[in-house]
């Protein structure tokens, strides 16, 4: 198994997890969290995919594009954070209404 | 357990593709350095993000300064005034950075001149900038901040601005937008670099002292 395929499956696993977790949790934190996590699979996937080539120097376009992608990430994480402090202010709760209990 | 089989399938779907993806040796790096002498930083990261691919820069400059001002609609900006808070200062903290703040702005131009030719440029530069003002905010001289909104909020826009400029440069030149003309480029490329830091580094301050913990 090559360097590569290690980071590769790592990342595949973290957005799975990830994936679940946005799904299942509703407390609204939990989920920005775990859409920051899902972002970031992508970018170790990204970097990854930048040093498959070990003879030379890595590909710069997926490293570009990582860090295009940060940015995009933290923007759209305060945007998020913002809207819970909103939700918070006025309704006290920052969490999705629970419609089945078995939910968690 | 529906979820869990739901990511369980994307799991296992993104492991097969991946492992199983055609590997093409070397990626696009020998296109890239095959036109970096054409581009106006010869850096290859930095190249592809101002000149190769300056589109996508451009509009992640933009995607900034929407979450900027969606924040700023959100948040209570009664919330947010800004006075000089004394009970805040500490000693040390205001050691720190009275030596801190000039420094970082240094690292910031140093990082910002560096991407052109080697690692750095303007997005480091710009979260270099944003940790500066922060900084200055926590040290309770939140005048600083508030004094000068509307300038933080013109300088969010510089980015986007700085971008429009260039393309539209590179139009009046008889090229497609933001494709730069060669003897222009690497100029081109350090003002809209500034324009990006500044940028970032406003945002990101921005987004911090809107919506910081009270």
């Amino acid at each position: 198994m090559s360097e590569f395929t290690v980071y590769a499956l790592v990342s595949a696993v973290i957005f799975g997890l990830t994936l679940h977790g946005l799904i299942v949790r509703a407390h609204l934190l939990v989920k920005v969290i775990a859409l920051n996590m899902m972002g970031s699979s992508v970018f170790l996937f990204l970097v990854a995919v930048a040093a498959r080539n070990a003879d030379a120097q890595p590909d710069p376009v997926p490293q570009a594009m990582v860090l295009t992608g940060i940015v995009v990430a933290v923007s759209a994480t305060a945007l998020g954070l913002a809207l819970i402090r909103r939700l918070h202010a006025d309704g006290g709760h920052e969490r999705l209404p629970d419609n089945n209990a078995d939910g968690q | 357990m529906l979820s869990a089989v739901l990511a369980a399938t994307v799991a296992l779907a993104l492991a097969w593709s991946v492992v199983t993806m055609p590997h093409e040796p070397g990626g696009l790096t020998r296109r890239v350095d095959d036109r970096l002498a054409d581009a106006g930083a010869s850096h290859p990261v930095t190249a592809v993000l101002l000149d190769f691919r300056a589109y996508d820069t451009w509009l992640e400059v933009g995607v900034l300064l929407l979450a900027v001002l969606a924040v700023l609609a959100i948040a209570r900006l009664a919330d947010a005034r800004a006075t000089d808070n004394d009970e805040r200062r500490h000693a040390f903290i205001s050691d720190v950075a009275g030596v801190g703040v000039p420094l970082l702005v240094l690292i910031a131009g140093l990082l910002l001149w560096l991407g052109s030719h080697a690692p750095g440029g303007a997005f480091q530069a710009g979260a270099v900038l944003a940790a500066a003002g922060i900084v200055v905010w926590l040290n309770g001289r939140r005048s600083v901040v508030a004094l000068h909104r509307p300038l933080l909020q013109l300088a969010v826009g510089l980015g986007f601005i700085a971008f429009l400029v260039a393309g539209v440069l590179a139009l009046v030149a008889g090229r497609a937008l933001l494709d730069y003309p060669p003897n222009l480029a690497a100029d081109l490329i350090i003002i809209v670099e500034l324009g990006v830091a500044l940028s970032v580094g406003a945002a990101l301050a921005l987004l911090f002292v809107v919506g910081r913990p009270r």
